[in-house]
């Protein structure tokens, strides 16, 4: 017994794939923040004044707040003044016009990335707006998204081209004192995706951005927000890597998602940011704030998560289910491994009448990590036949990992149910067994059972994703098992 | 093919086997009966190398090659085989996935092309029927709710699937209703060759008369204490263990440890 836990612990040392850094000449800010910086950040995005003040009182409010500290993980204190709040490559020209203008170096990177930037090299159908540090470079399949009426573009021109749209929903769905990651976004946030299906339209590719931070000492803190409108569809990618560094740096991302009657917002992430070498040095800070708001009946978002990276996650994309008949949905696979540490979950707000929610959630720790899943399912009095499905599976690989499961359930209807199913299992000597009895390698055979626990989440996933999460599970277990 | 000498196995520091020797030849089928925990599985388990148990003593040679020096899924990739005496379950992981992962293996170590989705598929399809196993239990997840005969006769699939040199068949007869003895003893029988062994246990003389062995060995307390013929296993059905005399001694030394 104890040759095989050894082996998974093998196993689970693993390379980071992702950990170059891209040699580009960049503009960054010295470290700090005050309200010159922001004043500066804001210039710089040559930023209408309204924009300027709802970041400023966003500051004001954040130096108010505490940083959480409920969350089952443990990092040292941040010192918010050695973090750059902008770093963007620098460019001739104000913003690149097309693919050309944009850096060789920058495509190559997202080459090596594997991202399909270049329309050429097209991953059928899916847009891609790419953020690289605090900036987006280049947001490809402009053309056949404007004839269906789709916006897609950073969130910086949507600023400046639409900014009625912007000010009516941007913090409606996160305002600024929601919480203190959140509050420290809406006074820095530098770049991000801005989407915007308008009524009836189902848009008609994939749309995807990805993240990569690659300067030293920088924080990313993107702001995505996507309003789907009456009767729309869309079916959103995110997908996440940065070097590999001994410090650990900063991400705090806002994402808002607004759907109104009848509409359909799918949102997808694959983050795979560094999670520190094996002995926990290293590493990106994932505090995140995701939700999306129905607002509109028979509206419905699901959330679909991939997160095998970071060294501390905390976030909770989340669905306040205002409108009659509406749904949210929260399919999780977080992976954790070495030192890594994940408290995430969903939070399930049932407001209006008939809500349904269905949370699946798959664990897996390896390692010396620590997996906690953290999940809210709240009744209003309003909620009325409202349901929930709640199931929490945790796996674990090895004996030194640990998994936490942290159901709350708040009800103020009587006539919501709610159904709360929880498991925790290991890859258990027998099924290793099984499999290498039949020639198959250890490592291989890690991960198929690994992706086998995950396969209800998996098939969530848009297909050429599912894939590539599956393919990222194996490399997140290389080593697991010698 | 197969030399197993004066072969001790302890499992958590309790000697099981103590000094096992057993000669088998390809083409030849091996039977192994033996009261129960008399360690016909700890024997089977060894040979496919399973690491809870240790190899206190002896040799193990497959054909020129010390197999004790060999991992477990490098065995398998030499040719052993082990259909289990008890099939665990590996929720989610579709069976079908499970044996084109199996098969590839085995094709890679022998420098063979991989077979892709469609082709295995199809080779799946007709194996299945070979055991009586509707294709649609190629899409469920390893033995996952599977009744026992139909883990049995997935085991069998799977050995006719990997073609290996040396099958080990842990009970796989038992559980099983009389027609799906039939079928299995069918699928064993399909496997017998020329260049291929079979090792099989089992409590019943039954199966032995659908699947006629060259061998029959009694193995107790950890030792082979007879072999013969298949008519030993006639006579062993008749006369019970303790005509061997092994009843009393052996349950007192397992109730000494
Ligand atoms: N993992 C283990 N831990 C402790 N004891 C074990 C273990 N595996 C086997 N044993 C013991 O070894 C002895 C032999 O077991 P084994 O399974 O080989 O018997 P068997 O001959 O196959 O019996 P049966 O006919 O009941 O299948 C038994 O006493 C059993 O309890
Ligand atoms: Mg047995």
């Amino acid at each position: 017994m104890a040759t095989t836990d050894q082996e998974v612990n093998e196993l689970i040392k693993r390379e980071y794939e992702h950990g170059f850094v891209t040699d580009i000449e960049a503009d960054t800010f010295e470290p700090g923040l005050n309200e010159d910086v922001i004043a500066r950040l804001s210039a710089i995005k040559k930023e209408p004044e309204w924009m300027l003040e709802w970041r400023l009182k966003a500051y004001r409010r954040w130096l108010e707040m505490d940083e959480p500290d409920w969350a089952h993980v443990g990092y040292p204190k941040i010192d918010y003044n050695s973090i750059s709040y902008y770093s963007a490559p620098k460019r001739k020209e104000d913003m690149p016009q097309s693919l050309d203008e944009v850096d060789p170096e920058l495509l190559k990177t997202y080459e090596k990335l594997g991202i399909p930037l270049h329309e050429r090299e097209k991953l059928a159908g899916v847009a891609v707006d790419a953020v690289f540090d605090s900036v987006s470079v280049a947001t490809t399949f402009k053309e056949p998204l404007a004839k269906a009426g789709v916006i897609f573009c950073s969130i910086s021109e949507a600023v400046r081209d639409y900014p009625e749209l912007v000010q009516k929903y941007l913090g409606t769905v996160v305002p600024h004192g929601d919480n203190f990651f959140a509050g420290l976004n809406s006074a820095v946030f530098s770049d991000g995706t801005f989407v915007y299906v308008p009524k009836g339209v189902r848009c008609p590719m994939e749309l995807s951005t990805y993240f990569r931070i690659n300067a030293a000492n920088t924080g990313q803190f993107e702001r995505t927000l996507i309003i789907a409108d009456e009767g729309s569809y869309v079916s959103y990618l995110e997908g996440c890597t940065a070097p590999m560094r001994d410090e650990n740096q900063l991400h705090a991302a806002v994402v808002e998602l607004v759907a109104l009657d009848d509409a359909q917002i799918k949102y997808s992430t694959v983050q795979n940011w560094y999670p520190g070498d094996e002995n926990g040095k290293g590493g990106i800070y994932n505090f995140v704030t995701k939700r999306g708001a129905c607002i509109g009946k028979n509206s419905k978002i699901s959330w679909t998560q991939v997160e095998t990276g970071s060294a501390v996650t905390w976030k909770y994309p989340s669905c306040v289910l205002r409108g009659e008949n509406s749904v949210g949905e929260f399919y999780s696979v977080a992976l954790t491994h070495n030192y890594q540490q994940a408290d995430t979950g969903t939070k399930m707000i049932h407001l209006g009448k008939n809500t349904r929610s269905t949370i699946i959630s798959k664990g897996i720790s390896a390692g010396k990590s620590s997996n906690a899943y953290r999940g809210l399912v709240k009744f209003g009095p309003g909620a009325e036949g409202a349901r929930n499905f709640t199931q929490c599976d945790s796996l674990l690989i090895g004996d030194r990992c640990g998994a936490h499961t942290f159901p709350y359930i708040e009800s103020k209807n009587k006539s919501a149910i709610v159904e709360h199913e929880a498991t925790t299992s290991k890859v258990s000597d027998e099924q290793m067994f099984l499999c290498r009895q039949r020639g198959i390698d250890p490592e291989q055979a890690v991960s198929m059972i690994v992706n086998g626990f995950c396969k209800e989440v998996f098939k969530e996933l848009p297909m050429e994703f599912a894939v590539e999460a599956g393919k990222l599970l194996e490399v997140s277990l290389e080593g697991s098992v010698g | 093919m197969l030399s197993i000498k004066n072969l001790h196995a302890s499992v958590e520091g309790k000697e099981i086997l103590k000094g096992i020797n057993l000669e088998i030849k390809a083409g030849e089928v091996h039977a192994i009966m033996g009261p129960n925990g008399s360690g016909k599985s700890t024997l089977s388990q060894v040979l496919a190398g399973n690491e809870a148990f240790e190899v206190t003593e002896g040799e193990v040679i497959l054909n020129g090659e010390n197999l004790l020096d060999l991992e477990t899924e490098e065995r398998a990739r030499e040719g052993i085989f082990l259909a289990f005496q008890y099939p665990v379950e590996i929720p989610g992981v579709s069976n079908l996935q499970f044996l084109r992962t199996a098969v590839n293996a085995m094709r890679k170590h022998r420098g063979e092309e991989e077979m892709n989705a469609a082709e295995f598929m199809k080779l799946a399809k007709e194996v299945s029927k070979q055991v009586d196993l509707d294709p649609s239990f190629l899409k469920r997840g390893v033995n996952e709710g599977f009744s026992g005969g139909e883990k049995k006769r997935n085991e069998i699939m799977q050995a006719l699937l990997l073609q290996p040199k040396l099958a080990i068949l842990d009970e796989t007869d038992s559980g099983l209703d009389i027609d799906a003895l039939k079928v299995v003893s069918d699928g064993v029988n399909a496997l017998r060759s020329e260049d291929r062994a079979i090792l099989m246990v089992t409590h019943y003389q039954r199966l032995l008369n659908h699947i006629v062995p060259d061998y029959v060995h009694v193995l107790a307390g950890g030792r082979i204490i007879k072999s013969g013929g298949r008519e030993l296993a006639l006579e062993l059905e008749e006369k019970g263990y303790g005509w061997l005399g092994i009843k009393d001694e052996e349950t007192a030394d397992s109730a000494a440890n």
